[in-house]
């Protein structure tokens, strides 16, 4: 009896020394990374987005002649769903999750005069690049605000030139600029940790979230920010739907 | 190899040279006619162009120009003959006093540097004063005459790197511009506040400029950042944009047609593809123009 | 006009050391061939500036190889950026018409020969003469330290408009520490030039030798003298101009900038600047700029014609006062640059008078060179090929004058290549010309050896011809509307010109080629050059009786000269030959100047 009680003591010190070195741990294995999804939709009218009159360079005003170029500050799509909103985790994330970037390359083209997509996620220290599959030169020109650290550039593309390479170093939402075109405008959505941007729908799914409670923020340019508190297991996708509402 | 194989021809011919007093004056000779010669080739082959007009001003579409035109092609001709006359007489010049033979004494031209000064002020002094006399005319139609009362009003802005034009629609006022309200990501070029200014709501902003034909324009000109300039060769018009000022200009197109508008005052990267498009339309094409951009709005 | 000797002012003993002999030297001739030299290596990067920008005007999308590595990001792939091209064409006109055409024509021969021509042994202030060139060459380091700033030089032109200029990074590449680089080195570079001008001022009023009254001077050295008048109250307004901008950059003042400019989007924290000021400033400075860049060669051209036509100048007086009316004149046209501005346009019509008056003393100034060719005995070698060559190109630049003058054709001509083909045939090439024509002329006198005439011909021949096909199409091109300061020529109604600048750009590459062929000539004559006597070209002034070619150190040895005639007087029989030497006591002609 007393051989049983010792055993079943140890091994409970070696399950709490487990369980503890799970949960302290930042390593999870793939099978139980989490996600979070959902809807982002857009309630009453959409906004008019006005056209855009790109006669200033025939370039582009030829590219653009069968297509109708409208505003992109607020798109939305046939079901309500809106496109081009960030989302990702602005609290609960910690340790590898939090300050590690993302390590593929998000690209940031400039097409027919105008910036696809129209809104780029990044992580903190992640590498992005802008090309231009364009016959006519533009400038990259982001606005960061020099008070995060966030260092203010300016290149021009050439038909043909190479990617640029870059990254950023502190979060934020930057408005980048074409100044040879300026209705050319999009934005880098610079976040720490995991993130998403909705589709034409309105669907969006972040993932390799760690289980975890936490806070998802939805980001619209014009629309502002909206939360919702999320719990991620390693079983089905916690979901987190938003709505913004015109004025 | 190459550079090497030039280097060292370069160095034979260098080794085999004469100092200038043992030349031969007959190769001197050769060399001022062919100086001669030159001169008067490059002179000639230069005028040809000009007088050609192979590349020339744009036709003139305005009904101030005409005076504009009328001095440059009499400054052309004065120029071009100044400029061909003196060439002719440095190249003949060249021709006839170098050469000298041996026993040739010195001589000095007839009037002397007297003639020179007269030469200079009768010819090329009244010449160019007059010039100036009667550009003021070009000059005064252009500036000193105001717009007409009934002038259509157009307001054009400058930015790095293009224009973008303002009508005032209806109630025939221009709104108040808000600067610290210019949002290009959101079409607001000009930085119009339509919620509470009621003079803005009808105003009508465009990336193109549109004008009736044979009606006066009074173009109102202002730059939302740095210098540029509104330069349209075939209405004869250029007016730098000054920061901080507000700067007028008009002008009337006689001709129908679509033109551009270029910048001219260098204003950062994108100077070279800084232009608008200027369509002068029929009464009809222009109030259907101007619907077209109102819907826009 | 004094004619008595004076004290040896600020004279100073035969250096000895490696140091003191050729690198801080107070000797007025090792500083004009520093400044020379600085020239020259400021005129290859130039001219090589000028063919990158060429090419890429030719074929906009041209990969130039290599070139990535003049630049952080103006050349991604090695295809030139829209900023690369204007930051190149900002250095190139920087460095041509400041460390140049400011410097080799009036610096560099000025600071050799002034002192040698007036009959002195050395300058009146040499250490202020050694700073003026140390300052020099310390701006040409600061501006081209600017290629190695993160964003590049800046783009705004050698004038560098405000409130492009004033407003920072925000502007575009460039902007920011360029700018300030670019002020630094023009203000600097103003020092040095007043302190040279201050030397070359007392060397003509106070240092002249026993005999030689200012009517006894060569051409020559009135060239010299004039502009140094010129530059001592031009680069005075300049450099203040410089430092309010440095100001506008790094003390958050707004000299340049109103309020409400907003750049990307971004108010620009600036109020109460006036654009127009910069534009004033810098015209003050800017039109008296281009004839101190032009009236030194005007001198030298004068000097070496009348040695090489055997005759003397129609009148060397008229001469004079001309070149006089000339920089008086300069100060009171600045405003033709400003014409379509939006300064008043009354101003316009009052700057247009004195601009289209100013035409009067350079015709005086080429028909008095033209009547003097008459009768000549001329002789045709490298230094008169260049010399008459000059006259050709003054001509052509000038008459271009006569339409920028009139603020009426201005609307048409205003910062279209009009304006670039006159500047380019009077500074890039009639300027240059002057330079060529005293380098061929003089060479033999500062190194003890001739140039090779062949390699100085042939060099001659490809240069002007080169040039008018390299500058009369620029003329063709402003007419048609061809706009300045283009990378590319976006505009439809410019398409068509498009073949002439290929045309432009192949005659450019072989003219700048040639020039190749003087730099080689230059090295390999100071070594293996037929030794030259001391007065190779039988000329009559004070450089030419010098004891020793090249001079000793203190000019003329133990006794400073004394002269007893001008140096015009040719065509008269002496035991020299056809001419009479300032130093000889024979007798002259009869115009002598006393």
């Amino acid at each position: 009896m007393k051989n049983l009680q010792k055993l079943a003591a140890v091994l409970m010190a070696v399950m709490v020394v487990l369980c503890g070195a799970l949960l302290l741990t930042h390593e999870v294995s793939a099978a139980s990374e989490g996600k979070i999804s959902g809807t982002v939709k857009y309630e009453g009218t959409p906004p008019h987005m006005r056209g855009i009159d790109m006669s200033k360079d025939p370039y582009c005003a030829k590219a653009n002649a069968s297509t109708s170029p409208h505003m992109e500050n607020v798109v939305v799509g046939s079901g309500g769903g809106l496109e081009n909103v960030v989302l990702y985790i602005s609290e609960g994330l910690s340790g590898a999750a939090l300050s590690q970037p993302a390590t593929n390359v998000p690209v940031f083209d400039q097409k027919n005069c105008e910036y696809t997509p129209h809104v780029l996620a990044m992580d903190v220290g992640q590498t992005f690049k802008v090309t231009t599959s364009d016959q006519t030169a533009h400038n990259i020109h982001p606005n960061p605000n020099p008070m995060t650290g966030n260092i203010p550039w300016n290149q021009s593309q050439p038909p043909g030139a190479p990617p640029v390479e870059k990254s950023w170093k502190a979060p934020e939402m930057i408005e980048v600029k074409c100044n040879i075109h300026p209705w050319m405008h999009g934005w880098f959505a610079v976040v720490k940790g995991p993130y998403a941007t909705t589709d034409a729908n309105g669907n969006y799914t972040i993932s390799n979230v760690p289980p975890g409670n936490y806070t998802v923020t939805a980001w619209q340019e014009t629309l502002g920010t909206q939360t919702a508190k999320v719990t991620v297991s390693g079983a089905a996708p916690a979901k987190a739907d938003f709505t913004f509402k015109g004025k | 190899m190459k550079l090497c194989l030039l280097s060292r021809r370069l160095r034979a011919v260098a080794r085999r040279d004469t100092p200038t007093s043992n030349r031969t004056v007959s190769g001197e000779g050769n060399m001022a006619k062919f100086f001669a010669i030159t001169i008067f080739v490059i002179a000639i082959v230069s005028a040809i162009p000009i007088l050609r007009h192979t590349w020339w001003m744009a036709e003139d579409i305005s009904t101030h120009g005409a005076p504009i035109d009328e001095q440059m092609s009499e400054t052309m001709a004065e120029a071009g003959i100044s400029f061909l006359a003196s060439q002719f007489i440095l190249g003949y010049f060249i021709w006839k006093f170098s050469n000298p033979k041996p026993g040739d004494k010195i001589k000095t031209f007839p009037g002397g540097a007297k003639a020179m000064v007269w030469a200079a002020f009768l010819l090329v002094g009244t010449e160019v004063l007059a010039l100036g006399v009667f550009g003021v005319k070009a000059w005064a139609n252009v500036y000193f005459t105001p717009p007409a009362a009934n002038a259509v009003p157009v307001e054009v802005q400058a930015g790095q790197f293009a224009f973008y034009f303002r009508y005032p629609g209806p109630d025939g006022s221009f709104g108040p511009i808000h600067p610290d309200m210019i949002n290009e990501a959101n079409q607001n070029f000009y930085g119009l506040d339509t919620d509470h200014d009621a003079d803005s709501k009808d105003d009508v902003v465009t990336a193109e400029m549109a004008v009736p034909v044979n009606r006066e324009i009074h173009l109102i000109m202002h730059s939302k950042d740095v210098g540029h300039s509104f330069f349209v060769p075939e209405l004869r018009v250029q007016q730098d944009f000054v920061p901080g000022m507000d700067l007028s200009v008009h002008f009337t197109a006689t001709k129908i047609g679509r033109y551009e508008i270029v910048c001219t005052q260098l204003c950062g990267l994108g100077h070279y593809n800084m232009k608008a498009y200027l369509s002068v339309l029929s009464p009809e094409d222009f109030d259907a123009w101007m619907k077209k951009e109102k819907a826009m709005q | 006009m004094h004619d008595t000797a004076h004290a040896h002012v600020g004279q100073h003993a035969a250096p000895t050391s490696f140091i003191r002999k050729h690198v801080f030297s107070l000797d007025h001739k090792v500083i004009g061939k520093q400044y020379y030299g600085l020239a020259l290596a400021a005129v290859l990067i130039g001219m090589f500036l000028s063919w990158l920008m060429r090419l890429h005007l030719g074929w906009t999308n041209l990969a130039i190889p290599g070139l990535h590595l003049l630049t952080k990001n103006g050349a991604p792939g090695d295809v030139m950026t829209p900023e690369f091209y204007l930051q190149l064409m900002t250095m190139h006109a920087t460095i041509m018409v400041f460390f140049v055409l400011t410097t080799a024509p009036f610096a560099a021969f000025g600071n050799y020969f002034l002192p040698i021509q007036v009959g002195a042994e050395d300058m009146p202030f040499p250490h202020f003469n050694m700073m003026s060139f140390w300052v020099t060459l310390v701006a040409f380091l600061v501006l081209m330290s600017s290629f190695f700033v993160s964003d590049g030089p800046t783009l705004g032109g050698w004038t560098q408009y405000a409130p492009l200029s004033a407003v920072g990074q925000v502007g575009g590449p460039g902007e920011g520490a360029g700018v300030v680089l670019w002020a630094l080195s023009i203000a600097i570079f103003c020092v040095g030039q007043l302190l040279g001008s201050l030397n070359f001022i007392t060397t003509t009023l106070d240092m002249r030798t026993r005999g030689m009254s200012l009517w006894r001077l060569p051409l020559s050295a009135w060239g010299w003298f004039i502009t140094s008048v010129m530059g001592l109250t031009a680069f005075a307004v300049l450099m203040p101009a410089c430092i309010l901008l440095i100001l506008d950059h790094v003390a958050g003042t707004s000299f340049f900038v109103p309020a409400n400019t907003v750049i990307n989007d971004q108010m620009q924290p600036h109020s109460g600047g006036s654009t127009l000021l910069w534009q004033h400033l810098f015209w003050f400075f800017g039109h008296p700029e281009v004839y101190i860049a032009i009236v030194p060669g005007m001198g030298i051209v004068s000097h070496v014609l009348i040695t090489n036509m055997r005759k003397p100048m129609l009148s060397h007086r008229v001469l004079v006062y001309a070149m006089g009316a000339l920089a008086v004149l300069s100060y009171m046209v600045y405003g033709h640059h400003m014409f379509v501005s939006g300064m008043n346009p009354v101003s316009s019509l009052v700057f247009s008078f004195p601009t289209l008056v100013i035409t009067i003393p350079s015709t005086i100034v080429v028909l008095i060179w033209m009547g003097s060719l008459y009768g000549a005995k001329l002789r045709i070698n490298s230094a008169s090929l260049f010399a008459l060559g000059f006259i050709s190109m003054f001509i052509a630049g000038g008459v271009s004058g006569f339409f920028l003058a009139q603020p009426s054709i201005d609307i048409m001509l205003h910062a279209t290549y009009f304006v670039v083909g006159h500047f380019h045939l009077v500074m890039g090439v009639a300027a240059m010309f002057g330079i060529f024509a005293g380098t061929y002329f003089w060479f033999p006198k500062m190194y003890g050896r001739m140039m090779n005439e062949t390699l100085g011909k042939i060099h001659f021949w490809c240069s002007f011809v080169g040039a008018y096909a390299i500058f009369m199409p620029f003329h063709y091109l402003g007419l048609a509307g061809n706009v300045r300061r283009y990378q590319a020529f976006a505009p439809e109604y410019m398409q068509h010109l498009i073949p002439l600048h290929k045309f432009i750009t192949i005659a450019a590459l072989f003219t700048g080629a040639a020039q190749l062929i003087f730099v080689y000539n230059l090295f390999v004559s100071r070594y293996k050059g037929e030794p030259a006597r001391d007065n190779p070209w039988q000329g009559t002034s004070l450089e030419w009786s010098t004891p020793t070619t090249p001079p000793p150190h203190n000019n003329f040895g133990d006794k400073l000269p004394v002269v007893y005639h001008d140096p015009f007087q040719y065509g008269v029989e002496s035991s020299t030959g056809d001419y009479v030497m300032q130093t000889s006591p024979e007798k002259a002609g009869p115009d002598d100047e006393a």
